[in-house]
Parts: C-alpha cells; structure tokens; sequence
C-alpha cells in the first residue's frame, strides 16, 4: 500500500451522523442542567444551614419515644395489608389488560395501544395523587389507600406481563392452534404456563415496592403507618418521628430479606 | 400418571391434584378475606363510593386551565429539581456503586457502601423531602436534596450489580497490558456497563420528575403543593388540568430518554 | 531425562534476553504447592512450548511472569529485572513489555477491533486519551499495519463480539503485538479452535515473533503442534519440569512420563 494511501486510513470511533447526535445531547443536557440551576429558587444561605438544622432534627430524635411504638404497630399491620391486598387486586386487573396489550396474543392494533394507555396512565400518576383521588372518593383510610395502590400498580406489573408475553415461545401456541384449541384455551394452556414464572417475578417485585409506597399514603389521609408519621409531625414530636422511620426502616429491610428468599427458593 | 392400586375398572388420573398449590390459593383467598375485614371493606362503603365517585368525576370535568400561570410555575420548577436531582444523583452515583462492587473493590470498602445505599434506598422520597424541609426550609432545595438521595439508592445499587456481572477475563487481558487502574476502568469495565447503565440512569429521570411533581405536597417545591391546595378547596377541575399536564410531562420525558437510549447505544 | 537442567545452562549462558526462573513455588493453599520450585532458562529467541496434562500448574507458571498469579516464592528474571519483586508502577511498566494472548481471546466484546487494538497501548497513554480515544497518531497507523500483518484488513471497525474464534485470536495476538513487548506469553491459544485455525495462530505467533525477534513462551495441550512449531519443548507434570530440550528430543517415553499419570518423583 503507498505512503499517501496509508496515511489516508483513518480511524473515527462514530460515524458523523452518531457524533452529531451525541453532541446534540450533550449540549441540550449540559444547557437544561445549567439553566435549571441558574433559575431555581434556592436560598443560599439554607444551604449553609443545613448541617446546623439536620443536626438539631437529629438531637431531637433521639432518644426514641418507644410509647407511641403501640400505634405504630397497628398502623404497620395496617399498611402490609394495603400493599398485600393492592397488589393482589392490580394484578387480577393486569392480568386480563396484559394479555390485551401483547401483541401475539391481542392481534388488534386498537386494542393493544388502549392497554397500553391504560398502563402509562396509571404509572404517570403518582400514588400519593391516586390516594388524593380515592380519598375524595371512598372518603380517608385504608380503603382509599389500597385502591390507590391497586391503580398504580396496573400500569407497572401489566407492562412487564405483556413484554414477558411477547417474548414467548410461539412454538406452543402454534401447536395449540393447529390442534383446533379456542383462544381462551390456548391462553390458559399455552401463554399462561410460559408466562407464570415472569408473573410471580413481577409481582413479588411490585408487593417489594409497594410496601414502601404504602407507608407514606397516610400522609394524605388513605391508612396505614402514614398516618402515625403523619400525625407525630404534626404535632412535632421527633421523637415519634423517628419510632415511625425506625419501624418503616425495619419492615422494608426485613421484606427485602424475604423477597430475596423467595426468589432463590421458589422462583 | 399412576395407576390405581385395584384391578377392577382402574382410573387413572392424567393430572395430579396439586396439592401445595391449592393450599396456597386457599390460603391467599383466606388471607384477602381476612384482610378485607379487618380494614373494614363493606359493600356497602364501596357502593357509596361508587356513588360520590360519579359526582366527584362530573366535578372534575372539564378541566380549568384558567390558572395556567400558576400551573406553569409549578411544572417548571418541578422540571428544575428532577433534572438537578436527576445530575447530581447520576454523578454520585458513580463512585458510591464503584466502591460497592464486590468483584472490584474489597470487603472493607463494599461494605459501608452497600449500607450507605440500601439507607438511601429504605426511605420513601417524600419521607426523605419530609426531614429535609425541615433541615432546609420549604422549597426546591428540599425536594432536590430529597430526590438526590432516591437517585443515589437506585442507580448505586443497579450500577454496582451491573459491573458485578461483567466478565473479569475481559479485565484481565487489559490489565495484563500493563494498563494503570483508570485506564482498566475506561477500555475494561465501563464498555461493558454502558448500556444498562444508561438505561438505568434514564429510568431514574423519570422516576425524580414523577416525584418532583409530588414533593411540593411536604414543602419540598414543585407542582405538588398547587396540587394539593387546589384539592383541599375542593377545585376538582383545576386538580385535574394540574393532573393532565402532569401525564403529558412525563409521557414526553419517556420519549425523550427513549432517544437518549438509542443515541448512545 | 535428568540432564536437562545442564543443557539447559549451556545454551543459555550470555543469553541476555533469556527469561531466567528459579526455585519457582506457587501454594494456592498453603502446603499444597501448584508449582514445586521449578528452575528453567528460556532462550531469548524462538518459541518454547510448555506441555503437560490438565492442572500440572503450566498455566499458573504462565501467569506468574506476568503477575496475573501472584507466586508464593521464587525468581523471574527478565531483562535484568526479578518480575517477582515488582509492585506498583514498576510493575505495570514490566506489563507492558509482556504480550499476552488468552485461550478465550478475552477482547472487550463491546469495543470494535481498533478498539481492542489500541487496548495494547493502554500502559503508555494517559486515561484522558483513552476516554477520548485520541490515541497518539502512530498508535493508530502500527494499528492498520498490524491489522494487515494478521489478515484482517478491513475488520477495524467491527465490534469483537461479531467475529468468528480464529479472528478474535488474530486481534488477541495483534493487541499483544501492539505493546511492542519484549517477550510473548500463550496460555493454551489453541484449545478453543479448530484444528486448521489452530495452525495458522500457531504459525501467526511463530512469524510476528520471528519478525520482532522475541521469544515466545507457548503453553499448549496439542503435542503435535509444539513439535512443529517450537524450538524447545519444557514438559511438565505435577507441578514440575520432567523434559527441558528440543523437539527432537521428545520420546515416547518421555511423553508417557509426562502424561502417563504415575508419578515418578513419588
């Protein structure tokens, strides 16, 4: 190969379309962070009073007052069965919109696109304002709050159903059709088993989360331990406070502990 | 498929009974019963529900934009403290989950990291917006601060199990090159984290706008405190143009790191 | 052939570039050595293969010149220097002059071919060059000579996990090359290719280090390739050098010491 040909080879990680749109990023990023911070209401001198104000939240924390631990054991139990009955009612909800989102099982363009509407609204609204919502409804407590846990949850575990769906063996199913199997049949005998360890997966995962999500609909009135917090700031005794957070700390890394058990073991 | 045990007209099952498992739906149907009862679930508080639901939805409808000055600001500064959150959370993230890998890092080091983020991690954000307004007063910078806090548990915690899983063989050939330990990090282990740590960090983005919209309700900024007085004064049709707004947000958020996702592929 | 040790000092003696080991041990747990105290010389030009049954500690002794295993007692000496006692930058400053081809090829599957070239450059660049992949000029264009030299013009831009096992080796062997090292090192490079490509990685290796002039130190299960390809064959088993001598010099007998399964030494 000539001198000049070989100097000629060059070597360019990204092509210039890729490096374009890299860059592009890059300076939308660096410019929506820049401009964020320059425009953002925030007190300087908050900031340097912050180590100040979390050590004073801190001393008056502590010691914990272990009285209001009664209440807060109701409240617990309370708020583990929000999340347990919410998210057994989102998943007997997506279920059926899960198998009308998957595109192999749902052939139906209009079908698919209205579950998966169904799904991105329900995650898009924040659990706090689906209690807010529920609340006004069913009026305050646990009713509200495993409502408003059950209709967030819709849109989470129905997704991942429907993707664990679409990623099936077709296999199966051809055969059931084949065979003369009637849809429902080739639901419950060929998409069904394929798809059942992804559901437990799922809905293990959700249960994880939406303990810690019940823990706080209390704040707004919908039961459950949320509302022992909510009640001990009110009246601004950190000393509850900090019960309330030091049971919620304990629950949540208990349940993992579980949660992990149950995945080795089981799934 | 078991045979019976006599001779005389045998019947033989094609399907066990699954025992274990009937146990098991048994019992979760025992357990949703029970719990129904206990949280005091009635036909009769659901049908009235129903009920005040209809007329709750009729005064929602048709959403008022009237204030949409007001809305505007809200969703703004709600869009400054999920993307400040959103950057600050990501650019520490990357040490903390560095330090907590256990195939790269010893014991010593993994250890107070792990706890460092599972605290991050125990804490729902508005309990944690809740104790940093009080450190640092109402506004964005609690919400901020709350929201760096979830970020950090999140992407910590998927970034270190990501680098757990890369394939040490690839490590060792560019450590064999004679590579000093940041250059190991640049051409061994970040070409394999990349991905899914992008994927992660997008995911975490839309995770602090859907709660920026909701920190304001504790003080920490946002949307989420217009939202909650417009409830409190029973302005149901505003809540729901406030809650309109709020889904078209975070639908376009989706697309935009849909994009970002495939750009850096 | 218990004369091996003497022959071995004849041939290596004003040797400069020979790469030196004595009394090498290497105890994963600690009373049950790998490597028992092994004394080699090898030349400082040619390939040299290293033979014996699985889990004879050939790869452990390959990897202890390079401090990919850490030896528990002993001496490497190459070029004036104890590889053993080095740490820190001196160490990674030896790693640089030590080539290393892998019997998994271990490229970074993510990166493209150019990539896992440059990867043998790592020990000379800053990490700011490397994060920007703005190696140096001449890095770039050694890179394309190479790709040529190894029969993969064309490939720079393909992502290493696209290629078939014999060209991954190829680029294995280019990244080694690419550190303009002083010595080359194989462990087993052969042992997950077929035996056609077997060949041409052998015959790669034994040309780019003839060309270069640096002895390569091959560890290998295929006693027909290290007879064709190697100017010296070191047997092992259980953890000791049981033949240090030509190909020729290879018999039967001593090949069914080395793989028989009873030990001698016993």
């Amino acid at each position: 190969m000539s001198v000049a040909a070989r100097l000629e080879r060059d070597w360019r990680r990204f092509t210039p379309v890729q490096r374009l749109a890299r860059h592009a990023f890059y300076v939308a990023t660096a410019a929506t962070v820049v401009l964020s911070l320059r425009t953002v209401e925030v007190i300087p001198e908050f900031l340097y009073d912050a180590p100040a104000q979390m050590g004073d939240l801190f001393g008056r924390m502590w010691p914990m007052d272990w009285r209001y631990f009664g209440p807060t054991w109701d409240a617990l139990v309370e708020t583990l069965h929000i999340a347990t009955l919410g998210t057994i009612l989102a998943l007997l909800m997506a279920v059926p919109i899960g198998f009308l989102a998957a595109r192999n099982v749902t052939p139906n363009p209009a079908l698919n696109l209205f579950a998966k509407f169904i799904f991105v609204t329900s995650r898009s609204v924040n659990s706090l304002v689906w209690a807010l919502l529920f609340v006004a409804v069913f009026g305050p407590g646990p009713l509200a709050g495993t409502l408003a846990i059950a209709f967030r949850s819709i849109g989470f575990t129905g997704k991942l159903l429907a993707e664990a769906l679409e990623e099936g063996d077709r296999g199966a199913i051809e055969a059931l059709t084949a065979a003369g199997a009637p849809k429902l049949s080739t639901i419950v005998l060929g998409y069904w088993p394929q798809a059942r360890p992804a559901f437990w997966s799922i809905a293990l995962f959700r249960w994880d989360i939406n303990i810690r999500e019940s823990a706080v609909l209390g704040l707004v009135g919908a039961g459950g331990i949320g509302v022992a917090l909510d009640t001990a700031l009110n009246l601004l005794y950190w000393d509850q406070v900090a019960v309330v957070l030091a049971t919620i700390f304990a629950v949540v890394v208990l349940t993992e502990m579980a949660v992990t058990l149950i995945r080795a073991r089981v799934i | 498929m078991k045979a019976a045990p006599q001779s005389a007209a045998p019947a033989r099952r094609g399907f066990e009974p699954n025992w274990p498992a009937r146990l098991g739906w048994a019992l979760l149907l025992l357990y949703v019963v029970y719990a129904g009862s206990r949280l005091g679930f009635t036909w009769e508080r659901f049908a009235a529900g129903l009920e005040h639901g209809g007329r709750f939805l009729a005064r929602m409808f048709p959403p008022n934009f009237e204030r949409w000055r007001l809305l505007s600001d809200g969703i703004v500064e709600s869009l400054q403290i999920a993307v400040i959150a959103t950057f600050f959370g990501i650019l520490l993230s990357l040490p903390v989950g560095l330090l907590a890998s256990r195939n790269l890092m010893p014991p010593w080091i993994t250890w107070p990291a792990r706890g460092l983020i599972a605290l991050c991690r125990s804490f729902h954000p508005i309990i944690v917006a809740i104790l940093f307004v009080k450190a640092l007063g109402f506004g964005a910078l609690a919400g901020i601060m709350a929201l760096i806090v979830a970020s950090i548990g999140f992407i910590s915690k998927l970034f270190a199990e990501a680098i757990e899983e890369i394939s040490l063989k690839q490590v060792e050939a560019v450590r064999a090159t004679g590579a000093g330990f940041m250059n190991v990090l640049i051409m061994g282990v970040q070409p394999q984290v990349l991905p899914r740590f992008i994927g992660f960090a997008t995911y975490q983005l839309d995770s602090n706008l859907r709660n920026s919209t909701m920190v304001g309700i504790v003080g920490g900024g946002g949307i989420g405190a217009t939202l909650f007085t417009a409830y409190q004064r029973f302005d149901f049709d505003f809540v729901l143009a406030i809650l309109i707004v709020i889904v078209a947000l975070i639908m376009a958020a989706e697309i935009v790191s849909g994009w970002a996702r495939r750009v850096f592929q | 052939m218990t004369a091996a040790p003497a022959v071995v000092a004849a041939t290596s003696e004003g040797d400069s570039r020979a790469l030196v080991i004595r009394k090498l041990r290497k105890e994963y747990r600690p009373g049950v050595p790998v490597l028992k105290d092994i004394d080699l010389a090898i030349p400082g030009r040619g390939m040299t293969a290293v033979i014996g049954p699985s889990g004879t500690g050939k790869s452990t002794l390959i990897r202890c010149i390079n401090r990919l295993v850490e030896p528990t007692a002993g001496e490497i000496l190459f070029r004036g220097q104890d590889l053993a006692k080095l740490s820190g930058l001196a160490l990674r400053q030896a790693r640089r002059r030590i080539g290393m081809v892998f019997q998994e090829y271990n490229l970074v599957e993510r990166l493209t071919v150019m990539e896992n070239l440059l990867c043998g450059r790592l020990g000379y660049v800053a990490a700011w060059r490397a994060w920007l992949r703005r190696f140096p000029r001449g890095d770039v264009e050694r890179a394309f000579e190479l790709l040529d030299a190894v029969g993969l013009s064309g490939f720079a831009t393909r992502r290493a996990d696209a290629l078939s096992g014999g060209q991954r080796q190829r680029v294995g062997i280019a990244r080694a090359i690419m550190q303009q090292p002083d010595i080359l090192l194989a462990d087993e490079p052969t042992s997950s290719l077929d035996p056609k490509t077997s060949v041409e990685i052998m015959e790669l290796m034994a040309q780019l280090a003839g060309e270069r002039d640096i002895p390569v130190i091959v560890n290998i299960h295929n006693v027909d390739l290290a007879r064709r390809f190697a100017a010296r064959i070191v047997g092992m088993t259980d953890g000791a050098v049981v033949y240090d001598g030509p190909p020729g010099g290879l018999t039967d007998a001593h090949l069914k010491r080395i793989y028989g399964g009873e030990s001698w030494l016993e």
